[in-house]
């Protein structure tokens, strides 16, 4: 693509006028085919031949690909002739779906004028067609609605068609049908991108105002910064600022994605694109934070920037001591390329030398296991996740503690406080009484609810955050049967009555299962621990005792039976060799495990821990 | 060292018909036997400048006693010409209660074999029916004292136990009867079925268990304690033997990574960390070495790993469990050193005990050898 001269069509990249931009963003419940529209919309305009294209264009990571979730903002600049003659630069972004990534979507439609909201005809509207309807809405972005899927058999056009009308409060006779699959109304499609969402407004010559939607890291380049332009113009060597810290950057280059990265002279107001500026991380570029040039700055950010903090803390231990400076340097890595996730040195009794990391949430915290384990080869564990308490002492210092093993001597705690997040819930009528009932569960107060349409409840709730990040998502999800959507932010610090639970092995601490609880939930959750483990521990030549701990006092109680035969009769003759091989098989089984005393552990106890066995 | 002397096995792969349980190599194509004496002999060749001295020969199979005296004294003469044979060599062949008379084994005995094993497997008809014996316990009881008469006095007895639903009274009195003999050595193994098997099939299809761990356990510690009562030691899982000389040293090579070769289709040898195979088929063993070829199937060179790993679960299979500085300076790591947390944790829990350096397996512990290995 580089050395050739670009098609024809393709010179509106060179003099675009404002008026021929089309930005805009795929939303969807999962699997309503998103990334399959995405990549119909990328082999229709051209950008990529058939040689280079793949499924999943916009899904760069192995791990999206297998998972078919996305992960990270991903964007790219579609060339399109409209029927009306003229050249459009149609730019698509591609948005994560979890809530985890819901400041980045934010972004992501901030940086839009409008959304194709994509419906499966066979599955209706689902609960995230309507919470990424009400995000759209709340960026006030036009919005087609589009029937996908209409070449499967179990398709049922009318009843969508009612649906949109009646659930989303959308004019049906302004939706588009088509099938990703297949590739038919993909025009219509495109088309209607042209003629019902708006051009950027805007004026180049204005000073810079730039929002930040994303970041990646190139390791010949360093930060790519994604952007998208709503005032003014940036080229190469101008000095750019980052309004939320003030610090500057001489740029280096700047362009669109196409199917690579394509330089340009310059981004102006309007356009979606990228920017090269020395940067060194991502940790330096803030999602949200406003660009804008030294020498002329803007009077005002964007709105929208906020500082997203990581809410879930957990230390992760290399499972073979020797792997810890592998570690390190995968850590090193990553933290390249991922912006939202912390992490320092830490150290536990149990599991020895390792680094304390924040997550924006489980989901992320998963990801990152995987990515590290994967892409690095490494085998890891996890310590029980928790989230950042503040303590105050009775000398009246102030501390904040996300790591159960830092938990402050219980003499000296005058108050202990966690954090709480309002729960913004939507639902189907007929789930409202367990969905209650699972708030109340998780020590949800203040409830508020609102009728949204004949049938839907807008549901809210103040809950502490432990409570809903460790298995609130799941059960929620299971007890709406899917059709519930969920989105929290968080609030505040309460005062509550925290103790901290400590699991012991065969008698041996184990502080990385450690929890700080509720005292009032202290007996519940030990009694969940020890069970979970019993699960999760596989049986040993000996007996095992589990127990849930606070202070010196056994709050629960579980023991995992010896196994007493395993051993075969017969070694047949002199095959050896079979024998062993089986033998090898278990032992790279146990590679997973964590001999902690005298007891192998799984990876997977640590997580499940938090599991609660309702569902 | 008498123990590094090498063994030598020879697989005589021939049985008339073949046992529900068994997964040993072996055609039912006797009219082959006379090729294949003479390709054992062919294979011998190939072997004389790498093996030199054997302290103990086996002829299992297979069937041995489907062999004619003639046709073992041919194989015999074989391994002489070919190798040397220490003085005071244990010379085992196995034989079927149902194939032996009187003269057979008192011919056997003339020509130096010093061992006998017979798969008796049990005193029971029914579970011998079940079993797809081809012989009755009547047949056993003859064989044992013709044995005897003949003038062998280091008979093994080989047993089988475990089968689905069997009642534990009647393998007490398989035992009682087999002690009634006062055999020299003993091999109890609990009944594991191989997914070829013709028992495995049945079992599947008639949706049979084997033993479950409960009552296993109960199975082998059962047996242990009767026959350590009776006076045998309990030196490997499944072997017991009245006195430290009367161990089978053929199979404790195979436990102590002591050479050993291995003829005949399907045999396994082993030499300087490198074990290899022959191919489980007896017309392209002929064929291979009617064309001047070793009919090796595969071999493999053994890291210090892989022979460690075999050394901690061959030892936790044995009464003298494993050395410390004998594992040591062969595999090169310091067991007590690197394990110690565990070690201590299974000693409490009587699993594996220390004695004489070594790191031995308790009783319970031999039961749960595999796990052992995998400390
Ligand atoms: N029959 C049919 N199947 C389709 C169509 N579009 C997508 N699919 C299938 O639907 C499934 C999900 O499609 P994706 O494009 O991965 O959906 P998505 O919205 O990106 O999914 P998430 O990223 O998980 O939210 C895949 O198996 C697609 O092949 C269509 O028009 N017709
Ligand atoms: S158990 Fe022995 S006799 Fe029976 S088939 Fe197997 S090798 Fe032959
Ligand atoms: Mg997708």
């Amino acid at each position: 693509m580089k050395d050739k001269s670009p098609p024809n069509h393709w010179r509106a990249f060179f003099n675009t006028l404002m008026e021929n931009i089309r930005n805009f963003s795929i939303i969807a419940h999962i699997d309503h085919g998103k990334s399959t529209l995405a990549d119909r919309l990328i082999q229709f305009t051209g950008v990529c031949n058939e040689r280079n294209f793949q499924d999943q264009m916009l899904d760069n990571m192995d791990i999206e690909r297998e998972r078919g979730i996305t992960i990270k903002s991903n964007a790219i600049s579609l060339p399109y002739r409209a029927k009306d003659g003229k050249e459009y630069i149609l730019n698509l972004i591609d948005t994560p779906g979890h809530v985890d990534f819901s400041y980045e979507v934010s972004r992501s439609l901030a940086s839009c004028e409008g959304v194709l909201l994509l419906i499966d005809a066979a599955q209706g509207v689902q609960a995230q067609t309507l919470a990424n309807l009400y995000l759209a809405m709340e960026h006030n972005l036009a919005i087609i609605p589009i029937i996908n899927k209409i070449d499967l058999p179990s398709a049922d056009i009318e009843r969508v068609l009612e649906e949109i009308d009646s659930e989303l409060g959308l004019d049906p006779d302004t939706h588009i049908k088509c099938s990703a699959k297949e590739g038919t109304g993909i025009e219509d499609v495109l088309e209607a991108i042209v003629l019902r969402i708006p051009p950027p407004k805007g004026d180049a010559e204005n000073p810079l105002a730039a929002l930040i939607f994303d970041a990646h890291y190139d390791s010949f380049r360093g930060t790519i910064i994604h952007c998208r332009v709503f005032e003014g113009t940036v080229k190469s060597g101008d000095i750019i600022k980052f309004m939320h810290n003030g610090t500057t950057y001489k740029v280096e280059e700047v362009g669109h994605f196409l199917l690579t990265r394509t330089k340009r002279e310059k981004l102006s107001a309007g356009d979606v694109g990228y920017i090269i500026a020395g940067v060194k991380t991502v940790a330096d570029v803030r999602t949200g934070d406003t660009l804008t040039l030294q020498e002329r700055p803007c009077s005002q950010p964007l709105p929208g920037f906020k500082e997203v903090k990581p809410v879930v803390f957990a230390s992760i231990y290399p499972i073979a001591s020797d792997d810890y400076q592998d570690l390190a340097d995968s850590l090193d890595k990553f933290k390249l390329n991922d912006a939202s996730f912390i992490y320092e040195k830490d150290s536990s009794a149990a599991l020895g030398q390792g680094f304390r990391c924040g997550f924006l949430g489980l989901l992320h915290l998963d990801i990152v296991q995987e990515r590290l384990e994967r892409e690095y080869d490494l085998s890891i564990i996890l310590s029980v996740p928790s989230v950042r308490y503040r303590f105050t002492l009775k000398d009246g210092k102030v501390v904040y503690v996300d790591n159960p093993t830092h938990y402050p001597d219980p003499a000296e705690i005058a108050m202990g406080e966690e954090p709480y997040i309002r729960a913004a819930m939507m639902l189907p009528e007929r789930y409202l009484g367990t969905v209650m009932k699972l708030c109340m569960e998780k020590r949800g107060v203040n409830s508020n609810m609102n009728y949204t349409g004949p049938g839907r409840v807008e549901l809210s709730y103040e809950m502490p955050l432990a409570e809903v990040i460790f298995d609130f998502y799941d059960r929620f999800k299971s007890v709406t049967q899917g059709y519930g959507s969920f989105d929290y932010n968080i609030i505040d610090y309460r005062e509550s009555n925290l103790v901290l639970m400590d699991i012991l092995v065969n008698g041996e601490k184990v502080d990385a299962l450690s929890q700080i609880v509720h005292r009032d939930r202290a007996r519940a959750r030990g009694l969940n621990a020890c069970d979970r483990l019993k699960e999760e521990i596989p049986r040993q030549m000996f007996k095992i005792a589990i127990q849930g701990a606070i202070g010196g006092e056994i709050i629960a109680r579980s023991t995992i039976s010896a196994f007493r035969k395993d051993v075969t009769a017969k070694c047949y003759g002199g095959d050896i060799s079979r024998k062993r091989k089986l033998l090898e098989k278990q032992k790279a089984g146990k590679k997973r495990m964590k001999m902690i005393g005298s007891v192998s552990i799984p990876q997977s106890a640590f997580l499940a821990v938090l599991k609660s066995d309702n569902d | 060292m008498k123990n590094d002397q090498a063994g030598l096995y020879i697989h005589i792969p021939f049985c008339l018909s073949k046992c529900g349980y068994c997964s040993f190599y072996s055609i039912s194509s006797v009219h082959l036997i006379p090729e294949f004496i003479k390709a054992v002999a062919g294979e011998m060749a190939f072997y004389k400048n790498t093996f030199h001295a054997f302290d103990t020969i086996y002829l299992g199979g297979g069937t041995p006693s489907l062999l004619s005296v003639q046709q073992i004294d041919d194989i015999l003469k074989a391994v002489n010409n070919n190798f040397n044979i220490e003085q005071h060599s244990e010379i085992t062949i196995e034989v079927n209660p149902g194939d032996v008379s009187l003269e057979y084994l008192q011919q056997l005995r003339k020509l130096g074999i010093n061992r006998l094993n017979i798969g008796i497997q049990s005193f029971d008809d029914p579970v011998l029916k079940f079993l797809g014996r081809r012989h009755t316990s009547k047949e056993a009881v003859f064989a044992f004292d013709a044995a005897r008469k003949a003038g062998f006095d280091n008979i093994g007895i080989d047993l089988i136990y475990g089968l689905s639903g069997q009642d534990i009274d009647v393998w007490k009195q398989t035992l009682k009867e087999t002690l009634s003999f006062f055999p020299e050595h003993l091999s109890c193994y609990q009944l594991s079925l191989d997914e070829k098997t013709p028992l495995y099939k049945q079992y599947k299809k008639e949706g049979l268990k084997l033993t479950v761990e409960n009552e296993a356990l109960d199975f082998f510690m059962t047996t242990s304690q009767i026959l350590t009562d009776a006076g045998y030691i309990h030196y490997e899982v499944s072997n017991f033997a009245r006195t430290d000389s009367l161990k089978s040293r053929h199979n404790m090579k195979y436990w102590r990574h002591t050479p050993y070769l291995g003829l005949g289709p399907a045999a396994h040898s082993f030499l300087d960390c490198k074990r290899w195979w022959n191919k489980a088929a007896v017309k392209p063993y002929l064929k291979d070495i009617s064309e001047g070829k070793k009919p090796v199937e595969k071999s493999e060179q053994l890291s210090t790993k892989q022979l460690a790993l075999e050394a901690l679960f061959l030892g936790m299979r044995t009464k003298d469990g494993i050395n410390f500085e004998l594992y040591k300076k062969r595999y090169g790591s310091d067991l007590l050193a690197d394990k110690r947390p565990i070690i201590d944790e299974l000693i409490k829990n009587n699993l594996i005990e220390l004695k004489n350096d070594s790191l031995c397996p308790t009783l319970a512990g031999m039961a749960v050898a595999d796990s052992l290995a995998l400390i």
